[in-house]
């Protein structure tokens, strides 16, 4: 578990290499820190992050057994409102209940094509790898994505 | 893991197996049909093991296959191929994939690429402009939850019937484009909200539809009769799937299967494998959802195709009749079907995993379509971009050793990001521009990780079907024009 004397983690997300696919590693001193991360790492897949204003919101309440499971309904909430309501996020503000329970608010703006630069979809948030860690300093997610 | 040489046995230049004693829990040997370089670029990464992991799957029977093009998948490799029982076997939705009954095209044409050549950008644009791709694409029909339904039902035949090509078409296309035994009370409405608004959009990542012409014929009689004639000839490539309603689907049933896993007794290596019997509540409800999902994907196959041959008839000036835009084929690389084969001299029902590998029927079965049945089923594998694609035809080996199956793509080599960094700089666009190839893409990052650097030669992938005696080539076509997400 985290020590007390480790200094807390910067929040910040790297992307890594799988061979057909990618995914992010995400860090930050509390749980709800490397959630956030990890949904910023997913849109930086699918769009140059600095080109997404933050004119709108959206707010997302889900529930799981387990922070694994917790971070793979997120992204996968998220997902779906970038595919049914073509919104794209850049900023996310995560609470963490008791029971499993997360709420956080998502800040973006709709698809342009014009002015976003935009990469692959991400079609599918796979388990390979996937997990929620306590690391030095707080927390680590991980996820690998099929695009 | 150890090095593959330790555990691999190989059989002759082409076969390789991995014996059960590699892990204790597989019940049959994995198989790779593979070069000796072939594999050990699968060796590199978890390929190899992950072919030994299906290995583990109740009711499996003679082998765990993996097609030349292999590469690591989640659970199941990328071409994978793996047939279970009926009576004591499992489904998995990750022996399919994400992209539910994702495959490729070819529509023919009688243009030339010397008469098309003068007219390749414009081409180029107005397919670009015509067929939605990539983030945000919508497709032109706006589906109510009754006319999903009927997509669900009966694929590619509910196009056809909106006007998007003909009845012909149904003839040449895998299954007749429609999978039997879609229920869509099997599909959550989040598939449904998802898929709504992208039937007929192309998506992003290796998908494309690409114009490209006869290089080399290989076979002539059989390039004949596929409707290939001389070279120059010039035809289109697509590949696209089932898009946010596939996706949804495979998600939804991994996790109804996970929670199954304990119920059934069954024991995994890797729980992207999550599985259940084929004969169960959740087996037959994943199998009713996913041909709701393949049929959705035929239908935007077809959608494609014939907006792909209104974009020629606009540009050319004559309607798709004149232009000879028939179809080729229809392949389908991620799906699981239950087909009658022979093993150990007698017939057998089995469930059929390919994912990321295409049937490759003999001549003689009665699933080839009646035009095509003397010769063999066409296969359809694309290769990349900048390079060359084949079309094959299916032989009597793939039936005694893959269950009539072969590989779907070249694979790729390395991950999208060493591409991207490997041609930072490089102007992508110009690169094949100066080679001949028109590129239309809504982004340039997603070009660099699609550049050849990212896939294995095809050529060295399609080498392996020949001399194992599963395929044999009939064409080889180059790109033209390269439209993409």
């Amino acid at each position: 578990m985290t020590n007390a004397t480790d200094r807390p983690l910067e929040p910040g997300f790297e992307l890594f290499e799988v061979t057909a696919d990618v995914g992010v590693v995400a860090r930050g001193p509390t749980p709800e820190a490397a959630l956030a991360e990890a949904a910023r790492g997913m849109y930086a897949v699918m769009v140059e992050l600095d080109g997404v204003r933050n004119r709108e919101s959206r707010v997302v309440e889900l529930r799981a057994d387990d922070l694994e499971h917790l971070l793979e309904r997120w992204l996968l909430e998220l997902l779906f409102l970038t595919e049914s309501e073509d919104m794209l996020f850049s900023r996310f503000e995560v609470t963490l209940g008791e029971a499993g329970a997360l709420r956080a608010t998502a800040y973006g703006e709709p698809i342009d094509v014009e002015r976003h630069v935009l990469g692959p979809e991400v079609k599918a948030i796979t388990r390979h790898q996937l997990g929620v860690r306590p690391v030095a300093g707080g927390y680590e997610a991980r996820v690998v994505f099929d695009i | 893991m150890a090095s593959w040489e330790d555990f691999i046995q190989q059989i002759d230049d082409y076969r390789w197996e991995i014996p059960v004693s590699f892990k204790e829990g597989m019940r049959v040997p994995g198989r790779i049909y593979a070069s000796r370089q072939l594999l050990e670029m699968a060796a590199q990464e978890e390929a190899l093991e992950q072919t030994a992991n299906v290995a583990f799957l109740p009711g499996i029977v003679w082998r765990s296959l993996a097609m030349p093009d292999i590469h690591q998948g989640y659970g199941f490799p990328i071409g994978g191929v793996a047939a279970m029982r009926l009576d004591d076997g499992v489904v998995s939705p990750g022996g399919v994939g994400f992209d539910i009954n994702c495959g490729t095209r070819i529509i023919l044409s009688n243009l030339t690429e010397a008469e098309v050549r003068p007219r390749l950008k414009e081409l180029a644009n107005q397919l670009f402009r015509d067929i939605p791709a990539g983030m945000g694409g919508h497709g032109a029909l706006d589906l109510t939850d009754l006319e999903l339904n009927d997509v669900m039902h009966r694929g590619a035949a509910w196009m056809v019937d909106r006007g998007y090509g003909s009845a012909e078409d149904l003839e040449r296309i895998e299954s007749g484009g429609c999978l039997p035994g879609a229920d869509p009370a099997r599909v959550s409405q989040r598939a449904r909200d998802r898929g709504r608004r992208q039937l007929g959009t192309l998506g992003s990542g290796n998908h494309f539809v690409e114009v490209q012409t006869l290089e080399h014929v290989l076979d002539p009689v059989t390039a004949a009769r596929f409707g290939f004639t001389t070279p120059g000839q010039v035809v289109v490539f697509l590949h696209t799937g089932s898009r946010g309603f596939g996706h949804q689907t495979c998600q939804d049933y991994l996790d109804r299967m996970e929670a199954v896993q304990k119920r059934y007794s069954i024991v995994l290596p890797d729980r992207q494998l999550a599985c259940a019997p084929i004969r169960s509540p959740e087996g037959e409800h994943y199998l009713a959802a996913m041909a709701a999902a393949g049929n959705y994907a035929f239908a935007n196959r077809q959608c494609i195709t014939e907006l792909t041959r209104r974009a020629f008839a606009r540009v050319f000036g004559r309607d798709d009749h004149a232009l000879g835009m028939e179809l080729l084929y229809d392949v389908a690389h991620n799906s699981a079907k239950i087909e009658r084969h022979t093993y150990e001299g007698r017939p057998i029902d089995l469930c059929v995993h390919r994912k990321g590998a295409t049937r490759a029927f003999p001549a003689g079965h009665p699933d080839v379509p009646a035009r095509y049945r003397d010769v063999g089923q066409p296969v359809l594998v694309p290769g990349d971009m900048g390079r060359y694609s084949y079309v094959a035809v299916g032989l009597a080996g793939a039936m005694q050793e893959t269950w009539g199956s072969v590989c779907h793509g070249a694979g790729r080599v390395q991950s999208r990001h060493a591409a991207l960094r490997m041609l930072r700089g490089v102007d992508l666009v110009k690169r094949l521009e100066d080679e001949g190839i028109i590129v239309r893409a809504r982004n340039p990052r997603l070009l660099a990780e699609e550049a050849s650097e990212a896939y294995k030669d095809v050529a060295s992938v399609v080498d392996v079907l020949e001399h194992a005696g599963i395929a044999r080539k009939v064409v080889r076509l180059r790109p033209l024009a390269v439209i993409k997400g």
